[in-house]
């Protein structure tokens, strides 16, 4: 009984158990300078469970009476994390070591960080959802404040604990007052007890359960730690906190609704909805005046939660197909995005002010070509990856009779293209000698160079999204039936 | 008597004033972390009136699982509010605006 349940939570055990002796191993030898050796060792262990992950899983698994979930969303969920953890883990090693930040805790922070993740997009209990947030928060805590000696990073790790702990808050109220009106924290439970209608003090407890999830996801009118955060931080970080994460909050947020609030999805629908919407036009408008390439980003980010919203606020099958889909499109984007700004230098110092972009082609032609795909397919101009995943949500949604939602979208894509089409106009219209330049090193020019080629190629046919639709298809029925 | 719905009350109310104790607090950063304290023990008054409501020890679980984590919290909050403190040599709610957002 109890060795059937171990084989289920295997990968997140030995990983968790990995980080432990990663750190004793570190603390007892050299420290920091066993960094780099253990910053490589991590994303090769990620890209490992990855692949076990992957071949391993076959079917729904269930561990501890049905608090812990193997099924194939959730190993879509892992393998897309762990795959994404390990490249911006790998991208942010060279950065880091150049600023003097390569401390032998980074990678085992992230370590730790995933561990949480893995527990969160599995979790079917809202004890083992709470323990699997809070330790993936707590380490990303830690790591958004990891340039100790400065002002703004410091900053940026205050602001995000503060605000990551209301939204703790407000979750756990949510998940009391559940749990006191549904009898159970077991989501096969809570299914059960709201199957004929929900009573008034079980919806209460949903609306303050989807608050703390629009805060982790970075959800307006709950994405106000976004901009700072992601500026303050270190940029290698600024990428984790761009990708991984975000897939797992989205995750478990399309968890909780289906499993277990999914007999009421008319309850939900109209919340996810109106975080959908104002996140697409709160990310769109609020970016236009933004100087600083991560805070640009950020705001990015939170019109591309906007999106990923939307399908889930359609409530069926195709709907969360279509935000699993978008999801690893806007983590393959970031990706590429951050690859280039991680290299912008200017004087031998990196720089993020978007107007040291200007005349970027003319110093690095290759580098500016890629952020114009970038930004275009963040734009979502066809024929790039980022057209595809937002028709695809867009579809989602008016299928399910959201068609205001993806009007409301669209409108809302027109507007966001203009400031990812003032970066282009910057890289290759607008003059300036000082700018950011530098050559980018080897794992940057790869990671962006990569990411570049599968946005480009997304439309040729026969390549059908890379063979990913039928795992995200799979996936989502585990879900919703 | 004292039924669930008292304490349902007190923790409610112990829980708004943790969350008005977070946006009108202008003075300290420590009052922050005092008041996310609030909050969580709120949570746990909750809990553990359901739970006994319930007859079931689920809630009393959670409860110690909550406790755990906000120990872990409150710890991970000062450390990083000491190294805002060495930066910056000031713990004011106010002064924690190089950034704006």
């Amino acid at each position: 009984m109890i060795s059937a349940d171990i084989q289920v939570v295997l990968p997140e055990i030995l990983l968790a158990g990995y980080a432990m002796l990663a750190l004793l191993v570190a603390v007892y030898t050299s420290k920091d300078g066993l960094a780099s050796t253990l910053t490589w060792l991590t994303a090769g262990v990620f890209l490992a469970f990855a692949v076990w992950i992957g071949i391993n899983g076959v079917g729904t698994d269930t561990a501890f009476s049905g608090m812990f979930v193997s099924d194939d969303f959730s190993r879509f969920a892992k393998i897309t994390i762990l795959i994404s953890a390990a490249i911006v883990l790998l991208m942010s090693e060279g950065y880091m070591a150049e600023r003097g930040l390569l401390r032998f805790e980074y990678p085992v922070l992230i370590a730790l960080a995933v561990v949480g993740m893995m527990v969160m997009v599995s979790a079917g209990d809202l004890m083992v959802l709470y323990m699997g947030l809070e330790l993936q928060s707590l380490s990303l805590y830690v790591v958004a404040s990891l340039r100790r000696d400065s002002i703004k990073s410091t900053e940026a790790g205050l602001k995000y604990f503060v605000l990551g702990a209301l939204s703790s808050g407000l979750l756990l109220y949510g998940a009391s007052l559940v749990y006191g009106f549904a009898g159970t924290t077991l989501f096969t439970g809570i299914i059960i007890a709201v199957a004929d209608g929900a009573p008034i003090g079980l919806l209460f407890g949903l609306v303050f359960l989807l608050t703390g999830f629009a805060f982790k996801v970075s959800a307006a009118p709950f994405h106000m730690w976004t901009p700072d955060v992601y500026e303050g931080s270190p940029t290698s970080v600024t990428a984790f906190f761009a990708t991984a994460p975000k897939v797992a909050a989205m995750a478990l947020f399309a968890r909780v609704v289906f499993d277990a609030f999914g007999g009421i999805v008319g309850d939900w629908q109209q919340i996810v909805a109106f975080l959908s919407v104002v996140s697409v036009f709160v990310g769109s408008i609020a970016a236009i005046g933004q100087r600083d390439i991560k805070r640009l980003m950020a705001y990015s980010s939170i019109a591309h939660m906007g999106f990923a919203l939307m399908g889930l606020a359609a409530g069926t099958a195709l709907g969360v197909q279509a935000m699993l889909i978008y999801m690893v499109i806007y983590v393959t984007m970031n990706i590429g995005t951050f690859a280039v700004i991680l290299g912008m230098h200017r004087d031998g110092k990196p720089t993020t002010d978007i107007t040291m972009l200007k005349g970027y082609s003319n110093r690095e032609p290759l580098m500016a070509f890629v952020l114009l795909v970038m930004m275009f397919s963040l734009a979502g101009v066809p024929p790039l990856l980022g057209f595809f995943g937002k028709l695809y949500v867009l579809r989602a949604a008016y299928d399910a009779g959201l068609g205001w939602l993806a009007i409301a979208g669209v409108v809302a894509s027109v507007i966001g293209a203009f400031y990812y089409l003032r970066i282009v106009y910057y890289v290759y219209f607008a003059e300036r000698d000082d700018g950011a330049a530098g050559r980018l090193p080897p794992v940057l020019w790869t990671a962006a160079v990569v990411s570049t080629v599968i946005v480009a190629l997304a439309w040729v046919p026969g390549i059908n999204l890379f063979g990913l639709e039928p795992f995200a298809a799979e996936a989502a029925l585990t879900l919703v039936n | 008597m004292i039924g669930l719905e008292h304490y349902l009350v007190v923790a409610a109310t112990l829980f708004v004033i943790g969350i008005f104790g977070l946006f009108l607090n202008r003075k300290n950063v420590i009052i922050l972390l005092m008041s996310i304290e609030l909050m969580l023990l709120a949570v746990n008054i909750n809990f553990v009136a359901f739970s006994s409501y319930l007859n079931d020890l689920v809630g009393q679980v959670f409860t110690l699982f909550v406790l755990t984590v906000a120990a872990a919290e409150a710890a991970i909050g000062l450390a990083i509010l000491v190294c805002f403190f060495r930066n910056r040599g000031t713990i004011d709610v106010e002064d924690v605006n190089v950034m704006k957002g």
